[in-house]
């Protein structure tokens, strides 16, 4: 894999300081950082915990695509894309993006790119637990 | 051809399994395979909200199934 990359899915906690030392660089002014964490409602129902699951190697792969994109766009230096599977309680990381880049608005720009390109193509699937019954995120948009 | 394929997250529910052999003629496309997905599993009401790997890569409906392909049939992604 391209030195510049860093792609993981994991069952074990996500580790922010592990993507930060990843792309930190004496050539970086600024490093982004996205980290989602696993919330406890939504529509107002209460969440109790999560489950991720995955299609890992496409996964993957989808994930090296988005960084390769992020890399050509962005004046960007290295990209970490870590993603947790499954089960994930209330305030877990199901996600960390980690960019730097020379300055600052390229690392924003990349970051947030990765984020919402992610949240569309990468096959991964959350199933969220009530206390009430369970239901895959999603499936009925 | 029998063609593996593979169900992920309600897809998997539907269909009850992670993986089925599905037996496919020559010439049959995505489009086609999604129809009798459908036919044979009404629970796939929202399929066409799916997408569809082979190989692991996303194809479109046009695709046409070949020999030793992997297909998965992929719900909409709710990964970050």
């Amino acid at each position: 894999m391209n030195d510049r990359i860093s792609i993981k899915i994991s069952v074990e906690p996500l580790n922010i300081q592990t993507c930060f030392d990843f792309v930190r660089d004496d050539s970086c002014g600024g490093i982004a950082l996205f980290v989602g964490t696993v919330r406890n409602h939504t529509a107002e129902k209460d969440v109790k915990q999560l489950d991720f699951s995955t299609y890992e190697p496409m996964a993957v792969k989808e994930m090296e695509i988005i960084a390769d994109h992020a890399i050509q766009r962005y004046p960007i230096k290295r990209i970490a894309i870590h993603h947790a599977k499954g089960l994930l309680k209330i305030g877990d990381l199901p996600v960390i993006i980690a960019v730097s880049s020379a300055h600052r608005e390229a690392a924003f720009e990349a970051c947030q790119f990765a984020i919402n390109r992610l949240k569309q193509t990468v096959p991964i699937w959350k199933k969220e637990f009530f206390s009430d019954g369970e239901v895959w995120v999603n499936a009925h948009p | 051809m029998k063609i593996k394929t593979l169900f992920f997250g309600v897809a998997r529910d539907i269909v009850g399994k992670d993986e089925l052999l599905i037996d496919v003629q020559g010439n049959t496309t995505i489009q086609d395979f999604e129809a009798r997905l459908l036919n044979q599993y009404p629970d796939f009401s929202d399929i066409r909200n799916f997408a569809f790997a082979v190989n692991e890569s996303y194809v479109d409906r046009n695709y046409s199934i070949q020999k030793n392909d992997l297909i998965a049939v992929l719900p909409p992604v709710s990964g970050g």
